[in-house]
């Protein structure tokens, strides 16, 4: 057991809680940058996808699971990522420059969004997002002069320093930098002013309000913010695809994204990556299920979107905290060991606080 | 003329997404939650009329009564099992308990041997056959889904209008708590409300099938009846048919009139522009929070 005595509020805001926290992450971080000389490459390539997704992961939880703005457009930024991507970089133009451009033009589309929504709550929001994602999602088929159109848009590895980077090892941790970058950073920006403003609207707008916060300059804010980290895993994205097309940013795929933070646990950076290694698993989970099963039920072409129906109902019927609520459950059984009790993660039944009323 | 026939046809594609609008509107009055899994709903409601027909050999208008009474029997089933438990959790937990509820009802359908992954036509009594009005051709497809919308329509009035059921549905829908303090059954009352939404839905996917042909896949034009509901009110029953109808409109028109691309489009264009210019749609009320 281990028991947290605070005494200074600078504790209650420190990265690392206590030393077993350094341990961890030292040797998560340790693990990930041996992972290509251990792992086979074709798992060095599902490890890429899932930094990949977890940052667009991590864009889409910061407004979703810390503003409580939820987007169901969200592949829309991770298009505009990927397309600014390829074009600029087909022009001949350094890596660093172009994924500054990619993201900036994200925010800015973000930005776009962000504003009109702002007069927007609820399942209005959702709709104006998915509204916004089909537009976006047509203008990337019929704009064939910049995109290819249907017929899609091939993308050349990223030049860095006069190199190429070809190989799966080098884009690797090209991935895990900006991976562990951009956490950082949204980490951090939890914990300062601006992620309580960004939690405190999520909780109540009326109070946030109440206390000062603008209301549309951090919502704008977590759009573009949210905007610009959809664009960097767009940018990798492409880069990884070699290939771009408009239906790999389809509704379906913003679906999948929204998926991916449900599962992982809303309101958690964990739960970010956590989605996206579980969206990247799942596909070969249900391949090795599948042998298992009768002819007649595995070899289904529906059988995928069955399973994850399933596993998206199951969570939100019996761990709405996701993956993450798991986990922190298991921890706070063995912290507490043998004092646990049954209902120490129990939900409050209230009222249905009405979405029209407001 | 072209305008003319241009404006039937849109007619009859809106009354399509106003149905289904009708269903999200149905359950977002009762519930205050939105179901994305409406479009799968219909999809469902061909399905069993096809089987109904063409499996067992039922005379159309038997196999029609039965699948609108089987998918009513099935939206009171997935509130009473899958919805029910997380009344009173926050709305965005049954949109994505829905979405997931699509993505299953679509794989299990298509999961169907030699059956789901296919194209099927309706075999419907009215087929292939044209009434001519005036200088107007109009496909007796057309013409049966706006006839029937407009029976239906008059039917929920009539429901909500007089009958006991209706006016305690009105209740709950303005105010759950105060309607369950006058003994009202609000969750009796919300698992119908679910019944009728699938009921709606079945209707809607029996009167597209003869249109577009059965398939797994047709429950995604559940996703411009949003724009449908929306444009309507979110909250408005007659709202949803004339948001229909100004969609299906318009998505016609600007099909002929307009560059390619915009017909696919001109839906979410509409709603975006509706959503900024008056976001309670055209007949939503407007509802103010005193502190």
């Amino acid at each position: 057991m281990r028991f947290l005595f605070k005494t200074s509020y600078e504790q209650d805001i420190r990265l690392a809680k206590h030393g077993g926290h350094v341990l961890w992450y030292a040797l998560l971080c340790l693990a990930l940058l041996a992972a290509p000389w251990v792992a086979p490459e074709y798992w060095v390539a599902q490890l890429t996808f899932v930094l990949i997704y977890g940052i667009a992961g991590l864009g889409l939880m910061l407004l979703a699971g810390f503003t409580g703005q939820f987007s169901l457009g969200h592949a829309a930024f991770l298009g505009v990522g990927a397309y600014t991507q390829a074009v600029l970089t087909g022009m001949g133009w350094p890596f660093a420059l172009v994924l500054a451009c990619s993201a900036g033009l994200s925010a800015a589309v973000g930005v776009v969004v962000g504003l009109p929504a702002l007069r927007l709550k609820g399942i209005y929001l959702g709709i104006a997002t998915l509204a916004f994602g089909f537009i976006v999602e047509e203008v990337f088929a019929r704009w064939e002069s910049v995109t290819g159109g249907n017929s899609g848009k091939a993308v050349l590895p990223p030049q860095i320093a006069g190199h190429a980077l070809e190989s799966t090892e080098a884009f690797y941790f090209l991935c895990l930098g900006l991976a562990v970058v951009c956490t950082l950073g949204i980490v951090n920006l939890l914990r300062a002013p601006t992620g309580r403003a960004f939690v405190a609207i999520r909780d109540s707008e009326i109070s946030a309000q109440s206390m000062g916060i603008h209301l549309a300059y951090y919502k704008t804010l977590s759009f573009a913010l949210s905007a610009a980290l959809a664009g960097i895993a767009g940018a990798l994205y492409a880069h990884k695809m070699q290939f771009i097309s408009p239906d790999q940013f389809s509704i379906l795929q913003s679906i999948d994204l929204l998926l991916m933070i449900v599962i992982g646990g809303l309101g958690s950076v964990h739960g970010a990556f956590l989605g996206a290694a579980f969206l990247i698993l799942m596909p070969q989970l249900i391949a090795l299920g599948k042998d298992a099963l009768p002819e007649a039920i595995g070899q289904a072409p529906g059988l995928q979107a069955v399973v994850y129906g399933l596993v998206l109902i199951g969570f939100v019927l019996f761990e709405p905290m996701g993956l993450y609520g798991r986990w922190l459950k298991i921890r706070t059984w063995l912290q507490l060991f043998p004092f646990y009790r049954k209902g120490l993660f129990k939900r409050q039944k209230t009222f249905q606080k009405s979405d029209r009323l407001k | 003329m072209q305008f003319l026939q241009l404006l039937v046809s849109g007619l009859s594609q809106g009354c399509i997404y106003g149905l289904i609008a009708l269903g999200f509107v149905l359950i977002y009055k009762a519930t205050e939650t939105v179901s994305f899994a409406q479009g799968e709903l219909m999809m469902l409601g061909a399905f069993c009329g096809l089987v109904l027909m063409k499996l067992l050999g039922m005379p159309f208008w038997i196999a029609v009564v039965a699948s609108i009474a089987a998918m009513a029997l099935f939206g009171v089933l997935l509130e009473r099992v899958v919805i029910r438990p997380i009344l009173g959790q926050p709305a965005f937990s049954v949109v994505m308990l829905t979405i997931g509820i699509g993505y299953v009802l679509r794989g299990l359908v298509t999961m169907i041997p030699g059956f789901g992954t296919d194209t099927h036509a309706l075999p419907v009594p009215y087929k292939d056959e044209a009434v001519q009005l005036g200088p107007l051709v109009l496909a007796a497809e057309q013409l049966a889904v706006i006839a029937a919308t407009a029976v239906l329509c008059v039917l929920l009035y009539a429901m909500f209008r007089y009958t006991r059921l209706g006016v305690a549905m009105q209740a709950s829908s303005q105010n759950q708590l105060a309607a369950y303090y006058m003994g009202i059954p609000v969750q009796r009352l919300n698992g119908l409300a679910w019944g009728l939404a699938a009921a709606v839905a079945a209707v809607a996917g029996l009167l597209l099938a003869p249109i577009t042909f059965v398939h797994a896949n047709m429950g995604f034009i559940g996703l411009k009846a949003f724009p449908a509901a929306v444009v309507g009110g979110f909250g408005s029953l007659p709202g949803a048919i004339v948001g229909g109808l100004v969609i299906g409109v318009i998505e016609s028109l600007s099909g002929f009139y307009l560059p390619e691309g915009f017909k696919d489009t001109a839906a979410y264009i509409v709603v975006l522009l509706m959503l900024m210019v008056k976001p309670n749609g055209l007949f939503g009320e407007r509802l103010v929070k005193k502190v």
